[in-house]
């Protein structure tokens, strides 16, 4: 076994792991942490594997921000000392046997599946990268950045606009909806 | 690096992904929900990088695939977490059980 392949089974078990934990833990603050130590392992897999702006991505928009959004969002929303209550018995035995069921089914396809491995090197600088996705010509991904860059805009506002706190309107909302609240 | 076989990095991303699924079904509070999915698209992610550098490395298809499916993951993070702090201030809950007014 050489170095590489140890690191490579150490940094998997090592984002498993804190995966498990982080869809188990009874406290949802440890459960984001837990997440957090999750996606940084997975920036090191990308690091493993050579493709470095993919890591640094990873690292700056999951680690720096989706995981702070979601702590920030926590603490607006609950008290993270608090245990989360225990979902039921029958539920967590049948989401286990269902997942079990598809990840064997899964891993059964990808060993049946022989991939024609590729001699030749993956070696992109990020300059070529940058270069090819802001291409218009043919293989460029121009396209798709300006309508990502679109769909951001509009994701941006539309926090702003659903996050608003206007008092007026909340009020008369609550006060037609909760006499027709269907209790079932 | 080539002597860990493609097949490994597909089994620990499709174990990651079956991990957030598991997630999914058994979280019923809605911010844990998120946390799962963001999971569940980075064993995506990992499957992209994995398939671009081994078996393709001649295009940057999957690296940029990669990087939409990111962005496209912030910008829904970000819509969900809006939605779920308004639910929170009309509803004083984050649980999936407590928001039934759409229900049939």
């Amino acid at each position: 076994m050489t170095a590489s392949q140890i690191i490579f089974y150490i940094i998997s078990a090592f984002v498993l792991g804190t995966g498990i934990l982080s869809v188990t833990a009874r406290k949802i603050f440890r459960s984001a942490i837990w997440l957090l130590f999750s996606l940084i392992g997975i920036a090191g897999l990308y690091f493993w594997m050579q493709v470095e702006f993919i890591a640094a991505v990873q690292i700056v928009i999951y680690v720096g921000g989706i995981v702070v959004l979601i702590i920030f969002s926590i603490f607006l929303t609950q008290q993270s000392g608090k245990e989360m209550p225990k979902s039921s018995m029958t539920g967590g035995i049948a989401s286990a046997l269902a997942v079990l069921f598809g990840f064997v089914l899964s891993c059964l396809l990808i060993w049946q599946n022989d991939f024609s491995l590729v001699a030749k090197n993956f070696d992109w600088t990020v300059a070529q990268i940058g270069a090819q996705m802001l291409n218009t010509g043919d293989g460029g991904f121009a396209l798709p950045f300006e309508v990502v860059s679109i769909l951001l805009l509009a994701a941006m506002i539309g926090c702003i606009v659903i996050a608003m706190k206007s008092p007026n309107l909340k009020s008369e909302t609550l006060q037609t909806q909760n006499p027709s609240n269907p209790k079932e | 690096m080539s002597s860990v076989p493609i097949t490994h990095i597909l089994f620990v991303s499709t174990a990651l992904f079956f991990i957030g699924m598991y997630g999914f079904f058994t979280r019923r509070n809605m911010i844990t929900m998120l946390m799962a999915i963001e999971l569940m698209l980075n064993s995506v992610n990992i499957n992209f990088v994995a398939f671009n550098k081994y078996l393709f490395p001649e295009n940057l298809d999957g690296i940029f695939f990669t990087i939409f499916i990111v962005t496209i993951a912030a910008a829904e993070a970000a819509v969900a977490i809006a939605i779920i702090i308004n639910l929170y201030r009309s509803h004083k809950s984050i649980d999936v059980d407590d928001a039934t007014e759409m229900k049939f």
